[in-house]
């Protein structure tokens, strides 16, 4: 793993979680829409916080298909959960709301996975690697 | 029957939101690393590959039903029981999948995470 493909990763968090605070923040200021008025729903495009987290959620596409293209799904799927914990963070520090400890321990819980899955391989396609490095991998998922 | 379609719900979006990553996933896997594709052969024919590659295409397909099936679900029970179930199930579904499908070597080490992760999914987003 190099720092680029970390980057990667630290992206998916992020970008997801802005992406999806500025949907909700967007949306909110729209309003609800009926189930008849489903084509009302093209126009919430036009609000600036929509427009901007659409673009958000494309970056994040981006990152999370790039990051398929070299680690494996169950290797990537944890860190798109981190996003979960940057949303609560920016709400406990920058919007001041209060995490009640059941939510604090949801966050250890989300990290100490994060945690176990980044400590291994990030790849274990046989496609990708060589019979040869086989071995190599099983010694270090031990270690 | 409210409960029900609620948690009908709940199970459309597990299914297709796992069948739309495990297909985004096989369909990066054919492709291979992004990253040395782009240095090869340029970002333009690197989109190209990428938008040009069927499953990709199914993939982002049942990510929009499974967008679909959030909204039904949300139609009948509440965010702060459809959002948290859907997540987390999602995860473990995503792990038995990933094993089945794609073959990737889900170890103890990655079990442990998938459990982890969707707990903590859980209790936060409730």
């Amino acid at each position: 793993m190099t720092l680029g493909k970390y980057s990667v990763l630290l992206g998916i968090a992020a970008f997801g979680a802005i992406g999806d605070t500025l949907l909700a923040r967007g949306m909110k200021a729209f309003g609800s829409v009926a189930p008849g008025q489903i084509v009302h729903l093209f126009s919430a495009v036009l609000n600036p916080w929509v427009f901007l987290g659409i673009f958000f959620l494309l970056a994040f596409m981006s990152a999370y298909l790039s990051a398929l293209s070299w680690a494996d799904l169950t290797y990537v799927l944890p860190a798109t959960a981190f996003g979960y914990v940057f949303i609560a963070l920016i709400a406990r520090f920058f919007l001041h709301e209060h995490i009640s400890p059941v939510r604090w321990l949801g966050i250890v819980l989300i990290s100490a996975g994060v945690g176990f899955v980044a400590g291994g391989p990030e790849s274990s396609s046989t496609k990708v690697h060589s019979k040869e490095e086989k071995p190599l991998r099983a010694a270090g998922i031990q270690s | 029957m409210t409960h029900f379609y609620a948690w009908l719900g709940v199970f459309l979006i597990v299914v297709t939101s796992t069948a739309g990553d495990c297909l985004l996933a096989r369909a990066m896997k054919q492709i291979g690393d992004l990253g040395d594709l782009r240095n090869k052969r340029g970002i333009v024919e690197t989109v190209l590959r990428v938008l040009g590659t069927p499953s990709l295409m199914l993939g982002i397909a049942f990510m929009a039903l499974s967008f679909f099936s959030l909204l039904f679900a949300l139609s009948w029970g509440d965010v702060s029981m459809v959002g948290p179930a859907s997540a987390s199930l999602t995860f473990v579904a995503n792990a038995f999948a990933a094993k089945l499908f794609l073959h990737e070597k889900v170890d103890r080490r990655r079990w442990t995470a998938a459990v982890c992760v969707a707990g903590g999914v859980f209790l936060l987003a409730g």
